[in-house]
């Protein structure tokens, strides 16, 4: 076969699995929406994480903003420290209230902003002070339940 | 009498586990050490690049439509038996997710080595054996060309070169596989089908992981491919036995290595 | 053995053994420049083991070999190499490669080991294919020869940077009587045109006497005989007169060594 053949071949081949890289980062990845190199860190402390795991999304309105990088747990406050990357496109006030949501009733859990009002706004390596432990469901009926019988001792 | 017998064959069997794995670890030696060969002698190879384009069109290129086409049916049955168990939850419209997750995490990288091995390994084994059976390899050293510089390293680093294209090749194929099947003959929103898929796949720990497991295949496939044909006796059943040997080796290494750095990669993640 | 500047070749008491198992033993030849020498031996001889030895493929349990002056095996890698391009090797079966074309192979050593011009390559390929009466083949790819054909691609190959030695493994192997005679003549008229020194390891006795200036025989891995041909011819010798009239028992026994044949039939019990 000519050199000039096979050129073109390997040229048209090395083109077709560059674009599908491409298109694996970019498509299926969605790598444009969250790049790790403008980004800043934020920490939070939560009393309770539920099942929150590493990776996964911060939203806020519903807006994946950033990602849980890491989790540890504090033996000073005996809660759970809480990393998040963010986006660097998206700056949050200083007074930003962190809550740990659910998507849907069995989904997977995930961290939700709420804007809050202050002027200053948070700063790579800040902390969130105002956060919101997850919903755990058997504290929830325990709760549920410990109502229901403390109404029923007011109504005697 | 008996007791003798019985224990002259374990004896004997233990000598032949022995034999085994002494013969075995010779081999594996000896294949690291042709390993780094070609690597030292790559030197050729990278500075006449055409050589190793050459090579390109016989494992890329080649292997191209077999890679497509099982990409296209493995990404079309994902999306069907997935939308089958996903729909009874109420949840098909994460079908994209595991379509993709699937196949850029593991089937993308595992099944394109897999096939790479027995449709390129495989001929580049016999390619190279039957030049040893022809003396062609032992003319080129007559001829002062060394033929470890001039045959073995461009077609080793072709192949390492065309398997993470392949991989990614086969991944996308797949995802678009499972969107034909899913979004368009099935009906799922083709919006949750991307919009699933997109906020579920990390690039780093799934595209890249995926990516950087591609390339460690293409080592492994090609090396294995490479040394079995230079290894090989230069005899037609030395040959076909050598090009037996590629495909069935490579396909356990294959699977082997995916284990380990499956292991090593999302060790972090619970 | 005394090196006059004549002397190519010198193989000094070569001694070679594979796995302790002696494959030749004390063998002294030497090769003038010019020179057609034939090594002749039945099969499994040694004869291949030499060329080996000559070309710096194996190296020597004792003795050397001396080419151009210099002691093979004492080279090492480059300068090996750098000796090689001053030999060529014509395998069995020519050794094409199968994926050039007929061009190409010869071209190979040209491109591979020098900067000659590209025009300057194609005129040297289509001289050295028109040596060997196949400058019309230059296109064709080597499945598409015959094997007379690629031996003497092969051949053009091989004296592509003309060489001071060229070495014939076995080149008369599976040819017809026209592609036989062919080969031998070609063998005998580059040497002389190219001022090359040949040998040609072969077992058919009666084509090379026809070309070669001395004959070596190997047996069991010492030389059992040498001379020209008109002394081969003549020779009295049992070993020569066996192998060069092809004669089925003589001092290369028919039979393998076994025991006594009635013993073997269990004839003997039964008599007795």
């Amino acid at each position: 076969m000519q050199r000039t053949t096979i050129d073109l071949w390997v040229g048209f081949f090395v083109i077709m699995g560059i674009a599908a890289l491409m298109i694996l980062s970019l498509k299926v990845g969605n790598l444009n929406v969250y790049n790790p190199s403008h980004s800043y860190i934020i920490t939070g402390n939560f009393e309770n994480i539920g099942g929150l795991k590493v990776r996964a999304p911060v939203k806020s309105a519903g807006v994946v903003v950033g990602r849980v990088t890491d989790i540890q747990f504090s033996t000073q406050t005996y809660d759970a420290m809480v990393t998040m990357s963010m986006d660097g496109r998206f700056l949050f006030p200083k007074d930003t209230f962190a809550s740990i949501l659910t998507s849907g009733l069995l989904g997977e859990q995930y961290i939700g902003l709420a804007a809050g009002g202050d002027e200053t706004m948070l700063k790579d390596g800040d902390k969130i002070m105002k956060t919101n432990s997850a919903m755990v469901l058997e504290e929830l009926i325990g709760r549920f339940l410990f109502d229901k019988a403390a109404e029923k001792d007011s109504l005697d | 009498m008996l007791k003798r017998i019985v224990s002259g064959r374990i004896v004997s069997g233990i000598q032949s586990i022995g034999h085994r794995v002494i013969e075995s670890t010779w081999r594996l030696g000896y294949a690291s050490r042709f390993f780094i060969l070609v690597l030292l002698k790559s030197g050729t190879s990278l500075r006449r690049f055409n050589l190793v384009v050459r090579e390109l069109y016989f494992t890329g290129v080649l292997s191209l439509i077999i890679i497509v086409v099982s990409g296209l049916f493995v990404g079309m049955v994902l999306g069907l038996q997935g939308y089958e168990t996903l729909q009874k939850y109420g949840s098909e419209s994460a079908v994209g997710t595991l379509v993709a997750l699937s196949l850029v995490r593991e089937l993308g990288p595992v099944v394109a080595a897999l096939l790479f091995a027995s449709r390129a390994g495989s001929a580049i084994t016999a390619e190279i054996g039957l030049m040893k059976a022809t003396e062609q390899l032992a003319a080129m050293g007559m001829m002062a060309v060394d033929p470890v510089a001039r045959v073995v390293a461009p077609r080793f680093w072709a192949g390492v070169i065309s398997m993470p294209f392949l991989a990614a090749i086969f991944s996308v194929m797949g995802v678009f596989g499972g969107y034909l099947v899913t979004v368009i003959f099935i009906g799922v929103d083709e919006g949750s089908y991307w919009s699933q898929m997109q906020s579920a796949v990390d690039f780093r720990f799934d595209i890249l992981n995926g990516f950087i497991k591609s390339c460690f295949f293409g080592v492994a496939v090609t090396a294995i491919a490479v040394f079995e044909g230079y290894d090989a006796p230069p005899t037609a059943e030395g040959v076909s036995g050598a090009t037996t040997r590629t495909v069935v080796t490579s396909s356990l290494v294959i699977l082997g290595l995916d284990f380990i750095l499956t292991a090593f990669m999302f060790r972090g993640v619970s | 053995m005394s090196m006059t500047p004549e002397t190519l070749v010198e193989v000094h008491d070569l001694n070679f053994s594979y796995d302790r198992r002696p494959i030749l033993k004390g063998v002294h030849m030497t090769m003038q420049r010019g020179q057609v020498v034939a090594i002749m031996g039945g099969s499994g001889s040694g004869k291949t083991t030499l060329l080996r030895l000559i070309s710096g493929a194996i190296k020597p349990t004792s003795g050397y070999v001396r080419f151009a002056g210099e002691v093979v095996h004492e080279l090492n890698r480059d300068a090996l190499f750098k000796l090689r391009r001053k030999m060529g090797m014509l395998f069995q079966f020519g050794a094409l490669f199968t994926d050039l074309s007929v061009f190409d192979n010869v071209a190979f050593q040209m491109r591979e080991h020098t900067n000659l011009p590209e025009s300057m390559i194609r005129d040297l390929v289509l001289m050295k294919l028109h040596a060997v009466g196949l400058r019309g083949a230059h296109h064709l790819m080597p499945n598409a020869l015959s094997g007379g054909m690629a031996r003497r691609v092969a051949l053009a190959r091989s004296i592509a940077l003309d060489p001071m030695l060229i070495m014939y493994d076995e080149p008369f192997t599976g040819l017809d009587p026209i592609s036989l005679s062919v080969i031998g003549n070609l063998i005998r008229r580059l040497s002389d045109a190219l001022g090359m020194t040949s040998i040609v390891v072969t077992h058919d006795v009666q084509e090379s006497l026809k070309i070669v200036d001395y004959v070596y025989f190997i047996a069991d891995g010492v030389i059992a005989a040498q001379g020209t041909p008109q002394e081969v011819r003549q020779s009295v010798a049992p070993f020569v007169h066996q192998f060069v009239h092809g004669e089925e028992d003589g001092p290369v026994p028919f039979h393998y060594p076994a025991q006594s044949y009635s013993r073997d039939l269990d004839l003997e019990d039964s008599i007795a």
